[in-house]
């Protein structure tokens, strides 16, 4: 792809007006760090770029009793600042925290991470911990797509051609709630998940886990929602045995492959080591 | 496609350009307006030698189409400092001999700037975290680490603090 033309709508039916009406390939950009990158890498295709950074309800949010309504294309370091969002979704916001470097978080966004749909997307088990869900617009208007459908495969999602992730919607969670998120990565800074984990656990007064999500992340084609590690996580005080059968699950959940970054046998192991300990954060968290 | 015509700030002065779609703002800022101070390194937005601020927010002017930044307020290494005198961070650099080859120097400059006007008093973590993605192959960090941490302390007493 080639860029060819350019266009900044301000509006989202605008955007998909134009996405619907090109007469070349078209693609939406938020931040633009891996749009860019793949435009200028590949083929010569002419390519139509539709900027959505001149929408503000791309980039604004809401957090109000009902929980967090994001404009998808907010970029990351806005969104990690947010400080009144990290206080009710630290493992999001840790997540956001990891993609790229500061320059790149000054243009990279949670709507974007998620659209790119790279397996080792950082945000995309951190919202699956968080049951976020997707609100995609397109010219018959409005859908919603739980975010642990949205992505289908390798750099795939569920989005047509002439539709655009216009808000993710993540519920406020319930009391006694909190998330974590952590990835295995070799080096400390500026790297691409080997695995990563997402966990959200709700604790009752006596400590009891009442509720758990569990998405997993660079262990599969897609980040993925692993029921049985929630299910291991229920009924119990997160003790060693609870920990070490969700681990279990999220290993046995997994489908990884072996390359540079790390073998099968290994991202199965570390997956399962993930979720255990940011399933220990939470925990910690939770009881505040 | 036509040439597209941009009109944005850049280090406070207004600036027109004529682009093509594709091209990048680091490719506008070296080959058209001849702000050849930021470098391009990697042109994949790894090596952060290519660091502008966009309305004061710090990001790769390699991962920005030039289209892009129509009204808005391009900082570039140029907006640093003067000819007659050098920035206290630009001092600081030469003092500590923070640099060899110098390709990375005015992105970690640019970066540091725009760290310090958030985060006035890093830690060192604070300052390794936050140049993470300006990355120099001659010096080992040892040396910026320690011209940025000493121009940290040496700015407020500048600004009369």
């Amino acid at each position: 792809m080639a860029v060819a033309d350019y266009k900044a709508p301000s509006t989202v039916s605008e955007a998909v007006s134009l996405l619907a009406s090109a007469q070349m390939k078209a693609k939406v950009m938020a931040g633009g760090t891996d749009l860019i990158i793949q435009s200028k890498s590949q083929t010569a295709e002419p390519l139509l770029v539709v900027d959505l950074k001149r929408i503000e309800t791309m980039k604004d949010y809401q957090l109000t009793d009902e929980g967090l309504s994001l404009g998808p294309a907010m970029c990351c370091a806005e969104f990690t600042a947010l400080e009144d969002v990290k206080a009710v979704y630290p493992g999001l916001t840790e997540a956001a925290y990891l993609i790229g470097s500061t320059q790149v978080q000054g243009r990279a966004s949670v709507g974007g991470n998620l659209c790119n749909s790279s397996p080792a997307a950082d945000t995309i088990p951190a919202l699956i911990a968080n049951g976020a869900q997707c609100v995609i617009e397109g010219p018959d208007g409005d859908r919603t797509v739980p975010v642990e459908d949205f992505v289908t495969g390798v750099g795939k999602n569920c989005l047509a051609a002439n539709e655009i992730l216009k808000r993710i919607v993540i519920p406020r969670p319930a009391p006694g709630t909190a998330d974590a998120y952590l990835r295995f990565i070799p080096r400390t800074e500026m790297d691409i998940a080997v695995a990563g984990a997402g966990v959200s656990v709700t604790l009752d007064a006596d400590g009891t886990c009442t509720a758990a999500r569990v998405g997993i992340g660079a262990v599969a084609p897609t980040a993925m929602l692993v029921p049985a590690a929630a299910a291991a996580l229920v009924g119990t005080k997160l003790d060693d045995t609870a920990l070490e059968a969700a681990a279990k699950a999220a290993s046995e959940a997994s489908n990884p492959i072996t390359d540079r970054r790390g073998t099968v046998e290994f991202r199965r192991h570390v997956v399962g080591v993930l979720v255990k300990r940011a399933a220990k954060i939470a925990q910690s968290r939770a009881q505040g | 496609m036509a040439k597209v015509h941009v009109t944005t700030s850049v280090n406070g002065e207004e600036t027109e350009y004529l682009c093509e779609p594709h091209e990048t703002l680091l490719d506008v800022l070296r080959n058209n307006l001849q702000l050849t101070g930021t470098k391009e390194g990697c042109g994949s937005g790894d090596c952060g030698a290519c660091s502008v601020t966009v309305d004061g927010r710090l990001t790769c002017s390699c991962l920005v189409l030039a289209v892009e930044a129509e009204g808005r307020e391009i900082g570039t290494i140029e907006g640093v400092g003067d000819k007659e005198k050098l920035s206290v961070i630009q001092q600081k650099f030469l003092e500590h001999a923070a640099l060899q080859c110098g390709i990375c120097t005015p992105g970690l400059i640019v970066s540091t700037q725009a760290m310090l006007k958030d985060n006035p008093t890093p830690t060192e973590e604070d300052v390794r975290y936050y140049l993470a993605g300006n990355l120099c192959r001659c010096t080992g960090y040892d040396k910026i680490v320690r011209a940025v941490m000493d121009a940290a302390e040496t700015l407020p007493s500048e600004r009369g603090a």
